[in-house]
């Protein structure tokens, strides 16, 4: 133990240094190379242009570098991969695609994540913003709100743990130590093994995603419900607007951006899903998504890139109109600035 | 916002009541896990955790000892004893000879098993057992009985995990992945997001435009090409292909984009003047990013800082494709993973190795709660 706490000390240090050194050490470098100080005027206003021109390259290098190398460049990768066999040698043109949309589990894979993408976002978005009001109208809202909040730092994987303990199954009669089976059976209903229960499963593992992000949902809404004016609120009142028309007609209809922002968050995060079906059933009893059908596919029988990546590719072409729509957004904003 | 606040107080106890339920619902799956990792682990399979503080009953098979132990009383032929051996620690209320009536007869009662023997069996384990004619065999007479014993809570098995399952040394491996992989993308982001902010050159706007693409990439697309890299270039130098540089630097190249853009559009809100006087006054890019810009973008550097982590701690995908499934270096997640497989019905190690594993995000949580909203609320709302 003790020696793997120095290992850990040791490398964290080399490998925090090694940043810090580089940073500092090219700046050192420009300077010496090209002095703004300390040399004839003319001379100095050359080298500080030469210095304007090479300085940001220096700041933004590490990061372009790393970019290109973990993100760009296997997008291409990745790309030319899925036109290849398993070993990524032979190129086999559309063989691999075809091959997804003729599998079972390919297809079954993509019915599911429908449904993912159809449920989870709208129940989060839904869940979030009915908490975020009712939580501002009471006077312990902000630790009811710190409670629900919570879940959000809870890994995928412990989340799984915790859940898969509320659905744990014995047989009928039995005392039910899974929270879930023993209220069914003291209600005199029939317990079940919920995830393996072909088609409902979905909604028990999808539910995991509902608790975690919900925190999530409501934390952003909560502060878009803080910005609408008062006045409107008021005005609605005074016209003898009821609770829910004020909900529905005065407050949705504001915040509607930011709706979209997060219903469109939780999407991406939900083509994603992978630690929480891998970990609760991986993907038997019609439960796989895509995520997790690629990572199988990664390793299965030595691992067959070429369907790996052709399954990627799918996820990433699912993402692409949320990319587009927010390189459009973030142009709006800055103005071309 | 008050209001929209109801009038009627059946509708204000309503909105309390509702928001209960949602606390419950929330907060209960966890509680669950909590109270189970301190229970003893035989009362975890006998009861729900939520009886964990009643007694809890379970019904148990033993076996009286064999003939050889029988003496002769009054005519009678006789076996006694305590079926808990040295070690009464539980409650008897019932008992049986016959795995479908477990619990015929209750306990203290002496039940006539025909063939002129009897049983008695008292609440602290005692038995007498008597028979007409001299008891035979090897075995002895099988009982069945339901046992109460009282609440146990014990700390054992976070003994057990921590040092005989290999939780604490996957807790020291998340570590020495989660610090390095919090700071260096810190570093090279912050450099970066100042360049793109306040530095002029030619293909910044492009460059912006590309990191907001790839703020939504996903993972998977990375995976493979990176693992043949990872793979390749292990082989040319003869090193591991799973080390703990490979994995600091993937987790680097995947944390960047949303870093630069967080950095960045906090760092281009940072006051025009404050630069300019620092320029006039003869500072370079390199000091006026290091005691001007650095110092002022502490709270951004704090949110993206508990958001790095708490992804990278988190993490399971990208820890188990780079540092492996198996070995010294498996992280907590990946060992969590790995015991659902090999320990899945073991109900106390997985509660307490998850709980574990979700005790440091949990701190960091609540402690810095407020940095990670601000960083939530700026990380979205404006667009990514």
């Amino acid at each position: 133990m003790a020696a793997q706490i120095f290992s850990a000390i040791f490398v964290i240090i080399v490998g925090v240094g090694g940043c810090v050194a580089y940073f500092w050490g090219a700046n050192k470098l420009v300077d010496v190379i090209f002095p703004s100080r300390g040399v004839a005027g003319a001379a100095a206003i050359d080298n500080l242009r030469r210095q304007g021109m090479i300085r940001p390259w220096l700041f933004v290098g590490p990061a372009m570098i790393i970019l290109t190398i973990y993100l760009i460049y296997p997008v291409v990768e990745t790309l030319r991969l899925s036109f290849l066999d398993r070993s990524g040698t032979n190129f086999v043109g559309f063989a691999n695609y075809e091959w997804a949309f003729g599998d079972r589990e390919f297809r079954n894979a993509i019915f599911n994540n429908i449904i993912w993408l159809a449920v989870v976002p709208a129940a989060c978005t839904f869940l979030g913003l009915i908490i975020a009001v009712l939580t501002d109208k009471i006077w312990w809202g902000t630790i009811a709100k710190s409670l629900i909040f919570l879940p959000l730092a809870i890994s995928f994987v412990g989340a799984s743990v915790i859940w898969k303990f509320i659905y744990e199954y014995r047989g009928a009669g039995q005392t039910q130590i899974g929270l879930l089976n023993a209220i069914i059976q003291y209600f005199g209903g029939q317990p079940q093994v919920w995830i393996s229960l072909p088609f409902w499963n979905n909604f028990f593992l999808m539910i995991i995603l509902i608790w975690i992000q919900t925190g999530f949902a409501m934390v952003i809404l909560s502060s878009a419900l803080r910005g609408i004016p008062e006045e409107t609120l008021e005005a609605a009142v005074i016209d003898g607007a009821n609770p829910f028309q004020i909900f529905w007609k005065i407050m949705v209809p504001q915040i509607w951006g930011t709706i979209a922002v997060v219903w469109t968050t939780i999407t991406i995060l939900v083509l994603k899903v992978f630690d929480i079906v891998l970990t609760m059933t991986n993907g038997q009893w019609n439960s796989q998504v895509l995520a997790n059908l690629m990572f199988d596919w990664m390793f299965r029988g030595g691992g067959d890139f070429g369907r790996g990546a052709t399954i990627a590719i799918i996820i990433m072409i699912a993402v692409i109109p949320i990319m587009i729509w927010n390189i459009r957004q973030a142009n709006k904003e800055t103005g071309g600035h | 916002m008050a209001v929209a606040t109801g009038k009627s107080f059946a509708s204000r106890f309503g909105v309390h009541i509702a928001v209960f339920i949602f606390v419950a619902i929330w907060t209960i799956p966890t509680l669950g896990i909590l109270v189970s990792s301190l229970r003893d682990k035989d009362q975890i399979i006998a009861s729900g955790w939520w009886n964990s503080f009643a007694s809890s009953t379970q019904t148990e098979a033993g076996r009286l000892p064999p003939a050889s132990a029988q003496v002769e009383k009054d005519g009678k032929f006789v076996l006694e004893g305590n079926i808990f051996g040295d070690d009464p620690a539980r409650d008897i209320s019932a008992f049986g000879v016959k795995s479908s009536a477990p619990t015929q007869y209750p306990a203290g009662t002496t039940a006539d098993l025909g063939d002129g023997e009897t049983l008695q069996l008292n609440a602290d384990g005692s038995f007498v057992m008597t028979s007409t004619k001299p008891f035979e065999g090897e075995r002895g007479q099988r009982v069945y009985y339901a046992s109460s014993a009282p609440p146990k809570f014990t700390t054992d098995n976070y003994n057990t995990v921590l040092f005989s399952e290999g939780i604490g040394r996957s807790f020291m491996n998340s570590l020495t992945v989660t610090i390095p992989a919090t700071v260096i993308p810190i570093l090279i982001a912050a450099f970066a997001a100042y360049a793109l902010a306040w530095m002029r050159f030619p293909g910044r706007a492009l460059l912006i435009a590309v990191i907001i693409g790839l703020l939504v990439v996903p993972l998977q697309m990375s995976l493979i090409p990176l693992l043949k890299l990872y793979n390749g270039v292990g082989a040319f130098f003869g090193v591991p292909s799973k080390t703990y540089l490979g994995i600091w630097l993937a987790h680097t190249g995947f944390g960047l984009p949303f870093a630069i853009y967080l950095l960045r559009s906090y760092i281009a809100g940072l006051p025009r003047e404050i630069m300019e006087s620092a320029r006039i006054d003869g500072a370079s890019d390199f000091e006026i990013f290091v005691k001007i810009v650095l110092p002022l973008s502490f709270p951004v550097l704090a949110s993206f800082a508990i958001f790095q982590f708490l992804w990278v701690w988190n993490d399971l995908l990208v820890a188990m494709v780079f540092l492996g499934t198996e070995g010294d270096q498996i992280v907590l997640t990946a060992k969590l993973n790995a015991l659902l497989g090999s320990r899945g019905g073991d109900w106390e190690i997985l509660t307490t190795s998850a709980f574990i594993t979700i005790v440091v995000p949990l701190i960091v949580f609540f402690s810095l709660q407020r940095y990670f909203v601000r960083g939530l609320l700026a990380g979205s709302v404006k667009g990514g």
